[in-house]
């Protein structure tokens, strides 16, 4: 038993989790991807950051990666839970149009971060994706490696509820995921996120992010204000719909010039979706959402997103 | 004679379409190549599939269709030739048919004379038909979910087509799809051979060329490989075997296009945690197959189907990967058990009132309020029929049947409802009668399922269906055609299966007359739901138990055409439809039984008849009628008490024996008699004898129905 498993510990290159990050940035960049930072708003998912979600809108070709801290506050388990955290990092990738090869591309990106495929089992499940409050969804695949579901592959269909021409491919590592994986540690927190080059001295991830997973989870789960969210939540929802609705009539005015439409702040109107989108999701994770409600907060927040994807849409062809 | 080969190269089919997708490739082609004449005698078709690769080898394909002559009728013979000179119309002609104008005949026909030709029709070379034809029958593969992926999005498949191979035997067919030319190089095993071509030199070589690029094309070769591997690795364990898992072994099947198998290991101190939700982890989350030792007890290790094969160093990586991947699995599954114990069942009634049923109805705890009243109320009946049975436990189970919805576990396993709250009533201490029928609330799940085993597990199953049905038709949600969201159908079957094979006394009717009084419904929302419950009994013979359709026809028509009732469906218990079912497959072998039914069905046609011309039924009057009407007549009288008390003592075999002895007086009837008698007197007794005949002898099937000769 002890030989195999030092061939496992051999055959991991053991990457530090920002050398994880280092290769797929480098990797996708050799292949003419713009490097993005993380998107500075909350977000649930990568697919959520603008650089996704309206830059898929356009036929315009385009690629582009980005590290997206991804916050799921009912995910929280107060940093005792070895395999689930409240904020996950996804390498989010999205290549308009997708490469025919996009698949070789994605199964290279692995052999660049130390995976030898030929000492390990890969398969490619059907798992389709959609995220309603966005009037999105595509079909596609979770790749298994080892039993291990490490990435999400999509290929986008549909956007903000308008079919996407060209598509897209979504690619979405699990970046803790892939590091516990390939350091061969049981837990998350024990992953070592740096190591200095000189004294070998290493930092994990506990190190860096473990008091934010308790603090976030006592907050989420116990000390968020109900109240006081849902103020926030109309509030945000209110001053997104009012510029939904100049945005509307600027957009659709035949005598307004292309100038002022392209100024208008759309963007900031979709920051205040994303904002409603997270505090919906700490009001669920303190249980203040009751299920007959939940359908129809859900549908306030889809009525933003899909309103500014229909918007920018319009934005774009002006 | 060629060999004619298909390759459509993918990225990954979803396991769950391939083999409907294969199948249906095969037959659009075959059907293709019959069409055009394309197949010799003797021809063979073969289809393959992987995950990446859906293909069809077609052994025996002609080169080309056959020359056909066609014979060609043109304009009258006086429009085409004036003075024997061929006229622009003659010329015309001939030059559409293909034929020099000499060529054209005189062609004699009732109508007049006419212009004739012999048209050559050349066949057309079969590579030109295929290349023009496979398009449109490849894009018409039926998908359960498809996309599009080029630039304007000019077709749909299950995923993007990545390459095609199209031979004639060495020869290249020229047929392009979705933008990709075919070509003889096909794709090997994505990491085992990695991205060269896999040249295919003859149609004829497929399986051996993709064998040596680390692809087994045929599926049940795979399955075979993989079920060899399960009993291999299994043996590496004494006295264990891997449960069988049929649905599982189909899909690793598909997700593989070179299997091998590991087998893994987990700590035996997860054997605490229920097997059931074991067995959810690895057979549904990571695809394992579980282990069992000498008792059919689950030992601590799993079999994973891997799309590989290694060496011993990454046969350890691999091993030791899905071994973490599930150790952290059931770890969460024990934290799950461990924190929903500190709420016991008995106090999360009230928390049902957070979890939506339908937003129209209420809550669960709602439903499990509507529950506890029809269960209650079948209660009695059953009770009354002298069942035995611990009605508090029935009532106790019902009240903490959904409360398991609550629970992390069944979040997290939400295809283990039912059996976790069983699980979690066990483990607290309740009775063991309550949890067997909260385990078992949900079974029968399908056709093949097993009922409760329990009269209290077979009375809450049966209040939970019947009252999700009729909440759901009183606010209008009835089936429609491939529409059934609340699977209304497979609550409606799981009905039926449990009044057909449990011991209750209790019949459709019984439970419409127990419930109605306490139903919010309206009458003909009540109506929908006896017809929808009368269909699923028609669908239970045929499909849960084999019977033909027209004896189902027969059985469950049974009285309907003539004034008996006895045997309305809702009426008799379901397991009497299936004795007289049984009785009527039997009997249906028998000639006299045969030419019986023929007559029955002459009698309904004669008595539509006379119903259409308005003929008078008398009275089957013994003065009035011939000689062969009388001895039928008299047959009948002495047959039909004998057949009651037969019918009455379910004995129905017996009673369609006798019913099968009326074949010689039937047959001298109407050998001899005009039922249709001109005398309005006579017509009127012959009418009524028959009508009496088909009435008397009805009852335990409607005989018209089935198919004879």
């Amino acid at each position: 038993m002890s030989s195999s498993v030092d061939a496992v510990k051999a055959a991991s290159s053991a990457l530090t989790f920002q050398d994880l990050l280092f290769r797929l940035q480098r990797f996708w960049a050799e292949r003419g991807c713009v490097l993005q930072q993380p998107y500075d708003v909350e977000v649930g998912a990568g697919t959520m950051a603008p650089e996704t979600f309206l830059r898929v809108l356009s036929a315009k070709p385009y690629r582009v990666g980005y590290a997206q801290p991804s916050r799921r506050p009912a995910d929280g388990r107060y940093g005792e839970n070895p395999n689930r955290l409240f904020k996950h990092t996804q390498f989010q990738l999205v290549l308009k149009p997708p490469p025919v090869n996009v698949q070789e591309l994605y199964l290279q990106s692995l052999e660049a971060i130390g995976i030898d495929l030929l000492k390990h089992d890969l398969k490619f499940e059907e798992d389709n994706w959609e995220w309603p409050a966005g009037g999105a969804w595509g079909v596609g695949w979770q790749v298994m490696l080892d039993g291990l579901e490490i990435t999400q592959f999509t290929y986008f269909q549909q956007c903000g509820g308008q079919d996407l021409d060209p598509i897209c491919a979504e690619l979405t590592y699990g970046l803790e995921r892939i590091a516990a994986f390939i350091q061969d540690v049981d837990s998350i927190y024990d992953i070592v996120w740096a190591r200095d080059p000189d004294t070998g001295v290493e930092v994990t991830y506990g190190d860096v992010r473990l008091e934010e997973e308790l603090q976030f989870s006592v907050y989420n789960f116990e000390y968020a204000d109900v109240p006081k969210l849902w103020e926030h939540f109309n509030a945000f929802e209110a001053e997104g719909k009012a510029l939904l609705e100049q945005a509307g009539k600027l957009l659709t005015d035949e005598t307004a010039s292309p100038k002022d439409k392209k100024r208008f702040p759309l963007l900031a109107a979709y920051e205040l979706a994303l904002k409603c989108s997270n505090l919906f999701n700490l009001l669920d994770a303190r249980g203040a959402v009751s299920v007959t409600e939940r359908v129809g907060v859900i549908g306030r927040i889809r009525a933003l997103a899909v309103g500014v994807a229909k918007a920018y849409a319009l934005q774009k062809a002006a | 004679m060629a060999n004619f080969l298909l390759e459509i190269g993918l990225e990954e089919i979803p396991a769950r379409m391939i083999a409907g997708a294969e199948a249906e490739l095969g037959r659009r082609v075959t059907e293709l190549l019959t069409r055009e004449r394309l197949l010799s005698e003797g021809a063979k078709v073969t289809t393959f599939s992987t995950p990446r690769r859906l293909a069809v080898l077609a052994e025996g394909v002609l080169a080309g269709q056959a020359d056909t002559e066609e014979q060609l009728t043109g304009p009258s013979w006086k429009i085409a030739f004036k003075d024997d000179a061929p006229t622009a119309a003659a010329e015309a002609f001939a030059k559409k048919a293909g034929v020099a104008v000499n060529d054209l005949e005189k062609v004699t026909t009732p109508k007049g004379e006419y212009v004739g030709a012999k048209a050559q029709r050349k066949g057309r070379a079969t590579a030109e038909i295929l290349a023009g034809e496979l398009p449109k029958e490849v894009l018409a593969i039926y998908w359960a979910k498809n996309m599009y992926w080029r630039a304007s999005k000019p077709e749909r498949f299950v995923r993007p087509l990545r390459w095609l191979v199209a031979l004639l035997d060495s020869e290249i067919v020229p047929v392009e799809i979705t933008g990709i030319a075919a070509r003889r190089a096909s794709r090997g095993h994505r990491v085992l051979h990695g991205e060269k071509p896999v040249e295919i030199a003859v149609a004829g070589g497929y399986v051996e060329a993709l064998r040596g690029a680390k692809v087994v094309v045929e599926v049940s070769e795979r399955r075979q490989l993989i079920r060899k591997a399960l009993d291999k690795a299994t043996r590496t364990v004494a006295g264990a075997r891997w449960r069988e898992d049929e649905p599982l072994v189909e899909t690793v099947t598909h997700l593989t296009e070179w299997p091998s198998v590991i087998l893994g290991d987990f700590e035996p101190e997860y054997l605490t945690l229920p097997e059931e939700v074991l067995v959810t982890v690895m057979r549904d989350h990571q695809k394992y197959f579980a282990v069992e030792g000498a008792e059919g007890k689950l030992a601590p290790h799993f079999l994973a189907v891997l799309n590989t094969e290694v060496d011993a160093e990454g046969e350890a990586i691999i091993r030791h990967g899905n071994a973490k991947v599930l150790r952290a699995r059931f770890k969460d599954a024990q934290f799950f058990w461990d924190f929903d114990q500190k709420v016991p069942l008995a106090e999360r009634v009230e928390s049902l009132k957070a979890v939506t049923y339908h937003k129209d109805l209420g809550n669960y705890y709602w439903k499990t309020e509507e529950n506890l009243v029809v269960a209650g109320r079948l209660a009695s009946v059953v009770k009354a029929a002298g069942v035995a049975f611990d009605e508090a436990a029935l009532l106790k189970a019902a009240e903490l049947a959904k409360t398991d919805l609550t629970t992390e576990l069944v979040k997290e396993f939400t295809e283990l409802q039912g059996i976790i709250g069983g699980l979690y009533a066990r483990a607290q201490g309740l009775d063991e009668t309550v949890a067997k029928a909260i385990y078992d609330q949900y079974t029968p799940a399908s056709t093949e399922d097993a009922i409760p085993t329990t009269v209290e597990g077979q009375l809450l199953g049966l209040a939970d269906r019947i009252q999700t049905i009729t909440a759901m038709f009183g606010i209008g949600f009835k089936p429609t055609g491939s529409k059934d969201p609340f699977a209304l159908r497979r609550a409606g079957n799981g009905i039926i299966k449990i009044l057909a094979e449990s011991d209750l006394e209790l019949t459709l009717d019984g439970i419409y007359s127990a419930i109605y009084p306490i139903l919010k419904i309206s009458g003909p929302s009540f109506n929908e739901v006896q017809v929808f419950l009368g269909e699923r009994v028609k669908s239970y013979l045929m499909e849960a138990r084999g019977f033909a359709y027209d004896v189902v026809n027969a059985v469950t028509s049974a009285g309907s055409m003539v004034v008996v009732t006895e045997f309305t469906l809702g009426a008799e218990n379901v397991r009497h439809t299936i004795a007289r079912a049984e009785a009527l497959t039997a009997a249906r072998g028998s000639e006299d039984f045969v030419a019986v039914s023929a007559a029955f069905k002459r009698i309904k046609n004669i008595l539509r008849q006379a119903e259409e011309k308005k003929f008078e039924i008398g009275a089957a009057d013994g003065a009035k009628l011939a000689s062969e009407a009388q001895k039928l007549l008299a047959h009948a009288d002495e047959l039909a008490p004998k057949v009651r008390k037969y019918r009455e003592d379910h004995a129905y075999t017996e009673a369609l024996s006798e019913i099968a002895t009326l074949r010689p007086s039937v047959d001298a009837f109407f050998d001899k008699v005009m039922v249709l008698d001109n005398d309005p007197a006579v017509r009127g007794a012959n009418l009524g004898l028959i009508a009496s005949v088909l009435e008397g002898f009805s009852g335990i099937a409607d005989f018209s129905e089935i198919v004879t000769g």
